[in-house]
């Protein structure tokens, strides 16, 4: 390198627009639904169980059959392959048979010359369908010991004997609901068939790899006669790591069948009903402390609603054991995990992957000792956290070399004048009877890597044309969160071209082969690698062609501003390619990755399964109707660490959206069934996320700048999953108002989502015997 | 005379024929238009991915712009008038329009699904408000769902599109900086071309079997509704159309509303404020806010702005749901309603209206022409609650008006509507008896409390517990209370909306 070169432009770690920016605003943006069919494309409906569980005796499909425009019915006994998609455990079924496992579970599959048709026929299968008893709960099925993956456990130290010990000890039990993605692109595949047997999907996937393996198996081909191609996702958020397959299959089996082209997209209320959620959880703790709060015992038991089969409920419930630390650090404890089967749709990922789940428990028992020793949470918070060099070892064993924790809180409770604003809170409250306000700091841990260790390898490819243009793809999918965009910034900084020059393609599994999902807020961390190295590799080529020409070493050549220096001489980037390609050259590379350091042992449950942690912290403040349990949203300081960021303006729309979609989960997203086990919330007029409103009048988004300490790229950090969990400032600042509410300063127990009606049943309103009303004071 | 319906679409006329009278406007745009920027998030208008915008001819030579929600806007509604999809906003030079490019500068677009919607809705407050304020935003934004971003570019968006250079001709603001309104010569020559469009006389749309009748009179009206009696009455249909999307059903003959000028009418004399049937929910909410500004939140939370653009009042009190959210607070401003059938006219107070759900006393034959409200009379104290899961464009769990006719500290006469608390929207007879001439105090509100919580048994369902539905009846009495007390401390916030961060 010539020292005299000035620095590259910055392009990695510019706050530059989405790559698809225009084309969003403009509608120009094709998504799966909006590509051009073709000719004789025909509709693919669902027709599904009307009970949670009992024997399938029989399905009628004559009406169906016999209904306008129908082109052809199936049941599962009319699948040509195994009857399956699970991604881990084979319990995942196409088509239910014999048994009908959740209300809303697909019995038949109708294809049909439109879709009203095909949506209309389905509604006319009938079924026969012998009842059986059905388990709807998690406390049921905890009782009937119903699960869908053994139950796990985790200790270190003697937590029982601990728990003897303290001196200060409180047990309970609380709840968090489950979420539903909402995405606001339902699922959705179009299947062309191909010549030999083969299949091109259009999917709206987050993982095209899992569709292919799973049509391939379908059709009973090599997965090479399979092509999965995803450009964009209108949102995914975990919901589209696994659920696509089922349906994917079934189109891809019905164009096989008719061969036509065959597009099954899912309306929202069968997308809601079919598909799985967040898994709600129950938990149940038994704490000792100290008279500062310092956790010295915990016996706590996670227990999850996973719904009829496992998908991906086992690393979920993993996760959501490594994150009941958050924070902080836990001498002696004992974590059970419970994954129980209902007859609910099968839960599945929801962005924290149970880490959101896990942090809830550890920071409504941290809650809890607070109040009952009458301090401030943030102090017992603090006096918890994991120390830097001793109490730095996570229960699964892992040491933590990165805790920023301390630093970070420390400079957000200033930069948000925590103990300023929670004195004239105390002081608004007393003189106000109806209305309440509450504060709360949490803070965030989140540990990065898939807990499935292969899962963390990425590929990338990347074209030079000779014009000077390239072209790059890579395993990650395009879901909003800008991935292509951030991975394309690497490339053009390794290679000093402007962003312009570089296309980003489509997902597709004949470019790069096994790609992962998109997931575990990888996707940077991972493509951004792979792609950096194909672009060093390309860029060796291109620098040793140019040296050769000029007689001089390669490490003379310095790629910069759109053009390449050697000395005083420069030649625009575009003669460049041209030159190489007419000698040439090879001007394709691909590039690899494969996360160093991690090493865990799935059966013990310990090893260092993360390459490193996430931190974040946020200060919410809310007022809370006591009469009415209506709460709003006042205020929110956020300082979240995503390394040295590859885009400050992605980032922070990762960090904004994930806290207001975490805010939706804790506050509102209420998911309710009928005694039946019909959910009854399948729709946006029934199921409530955030609306603009809910975004808080008063807000500060700050990073904690510091480059990450491991080699992350551009020493940056994942920011897809960890600002969710930032959203339990607000939940717990819900319960301080509650804390300010009642007499004694103690908080009553919440459950979330903490909606109005959750609020006043914490707060005793409800029942025959509710407490006497605030008074206005004269 | 059947005939294909015209329209303007991103301003060129287009004839539509051949597709049956229950077609959607998304499915006419996506399918058969290949306009493929708007986009179906949920078929039932709330989650706003689908949001276009209606112009139609207004009374100062230009448009009426407004947005409204393409998935369950049924295509015979459109004869007439101009639709603009997210793809004719561009500006003819290929750049951005002002909406557009601030999504791009404040980063308001991640999956981008939602954004033509967004964009949309946008530009309707683009075309009303400069600049807006975070309130207005908030307003105009509240039917457009966005799970990506959290808002807070958008909103940034919608107060910084207005200092970018204004685009020409009918894209440009409808307001300038003082409020005062805009009308390019391009929106004028729009304005102009839709006139030439409309049509004298009755209008009848078929397709196969199919009928869609448009009368143009409230004369021609009665006698189609005589004529065809099993035909069922389009106006908004904001909810009709959900018998399409949401469960393929056929709707038979349909009967538009739309074209009688008498059922759009709105006039307001020392008597009171009568309403006709068709006239939208935002119109006949300004309507009433003349008198009765204490409704405001109600009216702002009525589900959004497209709904309440292409939503009727008198769609909302004859589709005589339990939850639907005007009737609580017509019930207790006394408003009646005016049927007719035939040459028959006849008026019933609006709860006698609501026999059983879903039964009314609606004869066949019979229609509802139009909503009277009475005249506020001086000491009258009124509020009106809703409680749902979400402030905005939610379905309320409970919903209570309530309304003293004082004379001093005394109550002459006490009304009480009640929504989600019965299989109808009904009056709390027995709370207004407890209240009824004695002195508004707390005595009288605990009164009220307890034979409010006495006089319904309400049902658990997905919204809330039938526990909660009666205790929160009871303690919104108690906020009623709390904020009606002559001695009250003025400036004590009691609802969490009035708290200022």
């Amino acid at each position: 390198m010539d020292p005299a070169a000035p620095p590259a432009p910055a392009i990695a770690g510019a706050a530059l627009a989405h790559d698809s920016a225009r084309l969003h605003v403009t509608g120009e943006a094709a998504y799966t639904d909006d590509l051009p069919e073709p000719r004789g494309t025909l509709y693919a409906a669902l027709g599904c169980s009307p009970v949670a569980h009992g024997r399938l005796r029989g399905v009628d499909l004559a009406a169906v059959r016999a209904a306008a425009d129908v082109v052809d019915a199936i049941v599962a006994a009319d699948l040509p392959c195994a009857n399956d998609v699970g991604p881990i455990v084979d319990d995942d079924p196409i088509l239910a048979a014999g048994v009908v496992q959740f209300a809303g579970q697909p019995v038949c599959a109708v294809l049909a010359r439109s879709l009203p048709a095909a949506r209309a026929a389905a509604r006319l299968a009938r079924y026969d369908i012998e009842p059986l008893p059905a388990i709807l709960t998690i406390d049921a099925a905890r009782q009937a010991e119903s699960w869908v993956l053994p139950p796990a456990h985790l200790a270190r130290g003697d937590a029982a004997a601990a728990l003897r010990r303290a001196p200060h000890r409180r047990s309970g039990t609380f709840a968090s609901g489950g979420q539903d993605h909402f995405y606001l692109e339902g699922q959705v595949s179009l299947a062309l068939p191909q010549e030999d047997g083969g299949m091109l999907l259009h999917c709206s996937t987050q993982h095209p790899g899992e569709v292919q393996h799973r049509v391939a198996a379908a059709l009973g081909v090599a997965e090479h006669r399979v092509t999965v191609v995803c450009r964009r996702m209108g949102g995914g958020f975990g919901g589209k790591e696994t659920q696509m397959s089922q349906f994917a299959c079934i189109a891809a089996l019905f164009a096989r069948r008719s061969g036509c082209a065959v597009k099954l997209r899912l309306d929202r209320d069968d997308d809601m009903t079919m598909t799985g959620k967040r898994h709600a959880f129950r938990y149940d703790y038994d704490v000792g402390f100290d008279d500062e709060g310092r956790i010295l015992g915990l016996d706590l038991t996670l227990s999850s609603r996973c719904g009829f089969s496992a998908d991906l409920s086992g690393p979920i419930n993993d996760r959501a054991m490594f994150h009941a630390d958050n924070c902080y650090w836990l001498p002696d404890v004992a974590l059970h995990s419970y994954r129980c089967r209902t007859h609910t749709v099968s839960d599945t990922a929801f962005r924290g992957f149970g880490g959101p789940q896990g942090m809830f428990a550890i920071e409504a028992v941290i809650d809890e000792i607070a109040r009952t020793l009458g301090r401030d949470p943030l102090d017992v918070r603090r006096a918890n956290l994991y120390g830097t060099s001793e109490r730095n070892v996570t229960p699964y064993g892992m040491t933590i070399e990165d805790n920023v924790a301390p630093q970070l809180i420390d400079r957000l409770e200033q930069s948000s004048d925590y103990r300023a604003r929670r004195r004239a809170i105390a002081q608004w409250n007393r003189a106000s009877p109806v209305l309440k306000r509450g504060i709360a700091l949490t803070p965030v841990k989140f540990g990065i890597s898939f807990t499935a260790t292969h899962y963390n390898q990425a590929g990338a490819l990347l074209h030079l044309y000779s014009d000077g243009s390239l072209t790059l793809n890579h395993g990650g999918t395009e879901m909003g969160q800008g991935l292509f965009t951030k991975v394309a910034q690497v490339v053009a900084q390794e290679l000093g071209v402007s962003l312009v020059r570089i296309g980003v393609s489509a997902s597709d599994t004949s470019k790069v082969p096994n790609a992962s999902p998109t997931a575990a807020s990888s996707g940077s961390d991972l493509n951004g690698m792979a792609a950096q190295d194909a672009a060093r590799k390309l860029k060796r080529v291109l620098a040793r062609f140019a040296a050769d020409r000029h007689g001089v070493g390669a490490d003379a050549v310095v790629f910069a501003d759109d053009e390449i220096r050697i000395g005083a001489q420069r030649l625009p980037f575009a003669e460049l390619a041209r030159a190489a390609y007419r000698a040439r050259v090879p001007l394709s590379a691909t590039g690899f990755y494969a996360t160093p350091k991690i090493d865990y042992d799935r059966r013990t449950l310990t090893g260092r399964p993360f390459y490193y942690f996430a931190y974040g912290a946020a200060v919410a403040e809310v007022v809370v109707d006591t009469l009415t349990g209506e709460t709003r949203l006042l205020a929110v300081d956020i300082l979240h660490d995503a390394g040295t960021s590859l885009n400050p303006a992605i980032d922070r729309g990762q960090v904004e959206g994930g806290f207001l979609q975490g805010y939706g989960w804790l506050t509102m997203e209420a998911l309710w069934w009928n005694d039946d086990g019909v959910l009854r919330t399948h729709s946006p007029s029934t199921y409530k996320i955030p609306t603009a409103r809910e975004w808080p009048p008063r807000f500060a988004v700050e990073f904690f700048d510091r480059p990450n300490r491991e080699e992350t790229i551009h020493r940056s950090k994942a920011v897809g999953e960890p600002p969710l969990m930032l959203a339990l400032s607000a939940f717990h600042a819900i319960r301080d108002a509650l804390a300010g509410a009642s007499p004694g300063g103690a908080a009553p127990p919440l459950d979330a989502p903490a909606t109005p009606e959750a609020i006043l049943r914490a707060i005793g309103a409800l029942g025959d015997d509710p407490l006497p009303l605030p008074v206005a004071p004269p | 005379m059947a005939e294909a319906l015209r329209l303007l679409l991103n301003g060129e006329e287009v004839a539509v024929a051949g597709l049956s009278p229950q077609t959607t406007l998304l499915e006419y745009l996506r399918e058969r238009r290949r306009l493929t920027g708007t986009k179906e998030g949920c078929a039932e208008g709330d989650c706003g991915a689908c949001t276009v915008i209606v112009a139609e001819p207004a009374d100062d030579g230009g448009l009426d712009w407004h947005p409204i929600n393409a998935c369950i806007r049924l295509l015979p509604t459109l004869d007439g008038k101009a639709v603009f999809t997210v793809e004719s906003l561009r500006l003819p030079d290929g750049g951005l329009h002002p909406v557009q490019e601030a999504l791009v500068r404040e980063h308001g677009a991640q999956c981008g699904f939602c954004t033509p919607g967004f964009v949309m809705s946008l530009f309707g407050l683009y075309k009303r408000a400069v600049p807006p304020s975070r309130a207005d935003a908030e307003v105009a934004l509240s039917g457009n769902l966005c799970r990506c971003t959290g808002y807070r570019p958008i909103l940034a968006a919608a107060q910084t599109m207005t200092m970018l250079a204004p685009p020409d001709g009918w894209r440009g603001p409808g307001a300038d900086a003082a409020g005062g309104r805009q009308v390019s010569a391009e929106e004028r020559a729009l304005a102009l071309r839709l006139r030439r469009l409309a049509r004298a006389g009755d209008v009848t749309y078929r397709h196969g079997a199919q009928t869609c009748h448009a009368p143009a009179t409230l004369e021609a009206l009665a006698r189609c509704v005589a004529d065809h009696p099993d035909a069922r009455l389009l106006a908004g249909g904001t909810d009709l159309a959900l018998r399409v999307t949401k469960q393929q059903q056929p709707l038979g003959d349909l009967i538009h509303t739309g074209r009688v000028a008498e059922l759009q009418a709105i006039r307001r004399d020392d008597g009171g404020c009568s309403i006709g049937a068709a006239a939208s929910l935002e119109r006949a909410f300004a309507a009433l806010d003349v008198d009765w500004p204490e409704l405001r939140e109600i009216w702002e939370r009525f589900a959004s702005v497209p709904i309440r653009r292409a939503g009727t009042l008198g769609g909302n009190v004859a589709n005589a749901s339990p939850i639907g959210d005007s009737m609580p607070a017509l019930i207790a401003l006394g408003a009646q309603i005016e049927l007719r059938r035939g040459a028959a006219t006849r008026r019933l107070a609006l709860e006698d209206f609501y026999l059983a759900h879903p039964r009314t006393a609606l004869q066949p034959g019979e229609f509802l022409v139009r909503i009277l409200v009475p005249a506020r009379a001086a000491g009258t104290v009124l509020r009106a609650y809703k409680l749902s899961r979400r402030h905005d464009q939610d379905i309320a769990a409970v919903a209570l008006a309530l309304r003293l006719d004082l004379d001093g500290a005394r109550i002459v006469r006490a009304r009480i509507g009640c929504g989600g608390v019965a299989a109808t929207p009904r009056r709390a007879v027995a709370a207004e008896r407890a209240l009824a001439g004695r002195d508004w105090n707390q005595a009288a509100a605990q009164a009220a409390m307890d034979a409010i919580g006495a006089e319904f048994a309400p049902i658990t369902d997905h919204r809330a517990t039938a526990d909660y539905r009666r205790r929160a009846l009871e303690r919104l009495v108690w906020r009623f209370w709390l904020q009606t007390d002559p001695a009250r401390r003025g400036d004590l916030p009691l609802r969490v909306q009035d708290v200022t961060a």
